[in-house]
């Protein structure tokens, strides 16, 4: 076996690419991710032997990198992991942590799990099959989560002789369905996961293909997006006061700034309250800087002394977001106890957690054909529907089209602390004539 | 002045964030997320690699204020003396205050019994689990890495254990977002694992980035060692060499750091940080693979721990 790519060039600075799986298992999905994970050296010397050994038993010549998630199958019939698997394996050009999302109709809240942290997600199709509903229902998560970029992976390349017009077709069908959700960028690769085509090396069966194969393409998509127009948030998580004999007047906001940039002298608010003031300094986990951007954690320090504590939201004088007591998001109920029309439930926004009541659930989606169901009365694991949620305490929300991270909060049982539910803000898909709303959009501005 | 921020050119815009700045950022969230909701949080420290990069992160994270956390360690008394010597130097320079829970204090107390095997890292779950409970601590954080093993893969960065200390893996919260879910009844607590996403040798990376001095057996040095299963493990008064194991001189240096008895040396000349990385990075064995006895007992030994309360 042959080593394409070590970590030993993963010694220099390099970025880190989340990304998120989806398929079922016969799309190929677990050999994909093990032949990623062998070609960039992240299986080690006792996990190969063990693997060699159990194809050789079977009977096979090659090993069956299939089987590096083998392990997971099995537990997963133990019923321990009807989960989300974090894998790591890095590039000389990057690190990746892999959210590896089992692909089953049921556990759509894993790969919800899986893609709300992804900024990338491989959707597995099998070229003989094409777009099928289970493709449908993963490119409709990829859009919800707004995962901003997504590759459509077909595998299997080698069963149909390698046949341009096939992919072609099932590109053209996937990608026009995708961008009709407003998935922003699609990349179709033909691979054959199996045979290792296109995925760490180029293929010479392929020769009509001039893409990247999937690991160059992990390399290189931008894993930071353009911060100029988004609006800056810091929700404040602690207040840093020594009161030491060296720092008797420190009082810093520290927070881990969730969209955005922030620069010394700049003008900010303080939500949900409104008072205002101006950033004299910014501490970069020690070091003093003048500007400071997502995702970096940093403590504020303002010209005034007034009222902020966690839970507070800091943002630029000129660029607030609205606070409201009513809610309308979409959700992704997680729980095995359902979730009802009147029920006392906590919401979590950032750093703040209120009381709150859900009093409606307009609706229902089916994610195969994206239809609204309404009045469904309750939410059932894996369901995904409309609620529009009342809250003891005003907040200061996003859109989930403008924010993932102000625009998404947690439904939790504030009786046992279950999650009950994963929320986000505002239209479900970023193209919304493909929705029908049945409720209306009262008290709703963003 | 500048930005911290190591910006790396190429494909990124300049705003991408280092891997290492990207970890560490998300591990200070996890502090301070803990910090802004639990009362009464520690953490544990052993004298580890990864429990110094924790202490590190936590450090960073409140300065120029003190760490509001205590620290715990669980003490097996089979410990190697330099590293005690670390610990308790490292708590006397940044002014903390630290809790030992001591294996061999049970054991003296008939509280618990010496194994066989003379291994004593599975005794640590009693005395930890008690201290928990006497502390009432309701969130305790780990060093432990997915990376690592298959059942710590399996780990939320917010892991809810009951009143007893046990781990749940079937009933564990999905993870959405960064929005973490510590929500506890009386008694219970919440493990937490700001170093989850890291892989050992962005550990080690970080150390080298960050400066961060380690225990001297980190570090290639010639030390008296006998074979047991394919491990060189040090000689000691804790039960090693039997009759039929010889002590011998090798230069050796350590992976991780735990119970002597149970914990292997590795054969290496790699005495600056710079070799011990180069080291990591072309290493074929995984690092508990290579130097954690006790990892092998059983399939599931991990994970079978795991679920009494252990780490």
């Amino acid at each position: 076996m042959t080593t394409t790519t070590g970590q030993l060039s993963g010694i220099s600075a390099t970025t880190l690419l989340r990304f998120a799986t989806a398929g079922s298992v016969d799309d190929g999905k677990s050999t994909l991710v093990g032949r990623l994970l062998h070609d960039s050296k992240s299986v080690l010397t006792d996990q190969l032997e063990a693997v060699e050994h159990a194809s050789r038993s079977r009977g096979q010549e090659t090993p069956d990198l299939a089987l590096l998630t083998d392990g997971l199958r099995a537990e997963r019939e133990q019923g321990i992991t009807i989960d989300v698997a974090y894998r790591y394996f890095a590039t000389p050009r990057r690190r990746f942590i892999l959210a590896d999302t089992p692909g089953h109709v049921q556990y759509t809240r894993n790969m919800v799990t899986g893609a709300s942290t992804a900024e990338l997600a491989v959707v597995l199709v099998d070229a003989r099959n094409g777009v099928v509903e289970q493709t449908r229902r993963h490119a409709a998560v990829a859009a919800l989560l707004r995962v901003p970029h997504v590759v459509l992976a077909v595998n299997k390349m080698d069963l149909v002789d390698y046949a341009e017009p096939v992919f072609a077709a099932i590109a053209e069908e996937f990608t026009s369905y995708a961008a009709s959700l407003g998935v922003p960028e699609i990349t179709a690769i033909p691979i054959s996961a199996l045979a290792g085509d296109n995925v760490v090396e180029p293929s010479a069966n392929m020769d009509w293909y001039g893409g990247p194969t999937v690991l160059e393409h992990l390399e290189t998509v931008p894993v930071s997006h353009d911060l100029t127009g988004c609006h800056a948030r810091l929700p404040v998580q602690y207040v840093i006061r020594p009161q030491t004999a060296e720092h008797p007047d420190y009082r810093g906001y520290a927070g881990q700034i969730a969209a955005g940039t922030f620069r010394v002298g700049e003008q900010v608010t303080v939500l949900p309250a409104g008072r205002t003031s101006k950033i004299a300094g910014i501490d970069l986990l020690g070091e003093s800087v003048d500007i400071a951007w997502t995702p970096q954690s940093i403590t504020l320090l303002l010209e005034d002394d007034i009222d902020i504590s966690r839970g507070d939201l800091i943002v630029p004088s000129g660029d607030a977001p609205a606070t409201t007591q009513d809610i309308e998001a979409t959700v992704c109920h997680v729980a095995d106890q359902p979730l009802t029309v009147g029920q006392r439930v906590l919401l979590k926004h950032t750093t703040r957690t209120v009381k709150a009541i859900v009093k409606e659930i307009p609706s229902r989606l089916t994610l195969d054909d994206l239809s609204q169901h309404p009045n469904p009365g309750q939410l059932v694991a894996n369901d995904i529907g409309q609620v529009k949620v009342r809250t003891a305490e005003p907040l200061a929300l996003d859109s989930y089209a403008d924010s993932r991270r102000t625009g998404s909060f947690l439904l939790i049982d504030p009786a046992d602390g279950t999650t009950l539910a994963a929320g986000m803000a505002g239209d479900s898909f970023a193209t919304s004539a493909e929705v029908v709303h049945e409720a209306d959009d009262e008290g709703w501005d963003f | 002045m500048t930005t911290a921020a190591t910006v790396h050119e190429g494909t990124d815009s300049p705003y991408a964030l280092s891997h290492l700045d990207a970890l560490e950022s998300e591990a200070v969230h996890i502090f301070r997320e803990v910090a802004g909701e639990f009362e009464r949080p520690v953490i544990l420290f052993s004298g580890g690699k990864d429990s110094i990069v924790m202490l590190h992160l936590a450090l960073k994270a409140f300065a120029p204020a003190p760490v509001p956390f205590t620290l715990l360690h669980v003490d097996t008394g089979h410990n190697f003396p330099e590293v005690l010597e670390y610990r308790d130097r490292t708590v006397a320079q940044h002014g903390l205050r630290l809790h030992v829970a001591s294996v061999q204090e049970y054991i003296d107390a008939g509280k618990l019994r010496e194994r066989p095997d003379g291994t004593r890292n599975p005794l640590q779950t009693v005395p930890l689990t008690e201290a928990i409970q006497q502390h009432r601590f309701d969130a305790v954080f780990g060093g432990g890495r997915r990376d690592e093993e298959k059942a710590r893969a399996k780990e939320r960065v917010f892991s809810l254990r009951d009143e007893f200390s046990q781990w749940d893996p079937r009933r564990q919260r999905p993870e959405l977002w960064q929005l973490y879910n510590g929500r506890h009844a009386p008694g219970e607590h919440v493990r937490v694992f700001p170093l989850s996403n890291w892989t050992e040798l962005d550990v080690w990376q970080y150390i080298e980035r960050e400066k961060i001095e380690l225990p001297e057996i980190y570090f290639a040095h010639e030390r008296e060692v006998f074979k047991r299963s394919g491990m060189w493990l040090t000689a000691g008064e804790w039960g090693g060499p039997k009759e039929s194991e010889s002590v011998e001189t090798r230069l050796v240096r350590y992976r991780t750091v735990g119970d002597m008895s149970c914990t292997g040396a590795v054969d290496s000349d790699a005495t600056t940080l710079d070799a011990v990385i180069t080291e990591i990075a072309a290493s074929r064995l995984t690092e508990r693979g290579a130097t954690r006895a006790d990892d092998k007992m059983s399939e599931a030994a991990m994970e079978d721990r795991k679920r009494e309360g252990y780490f």
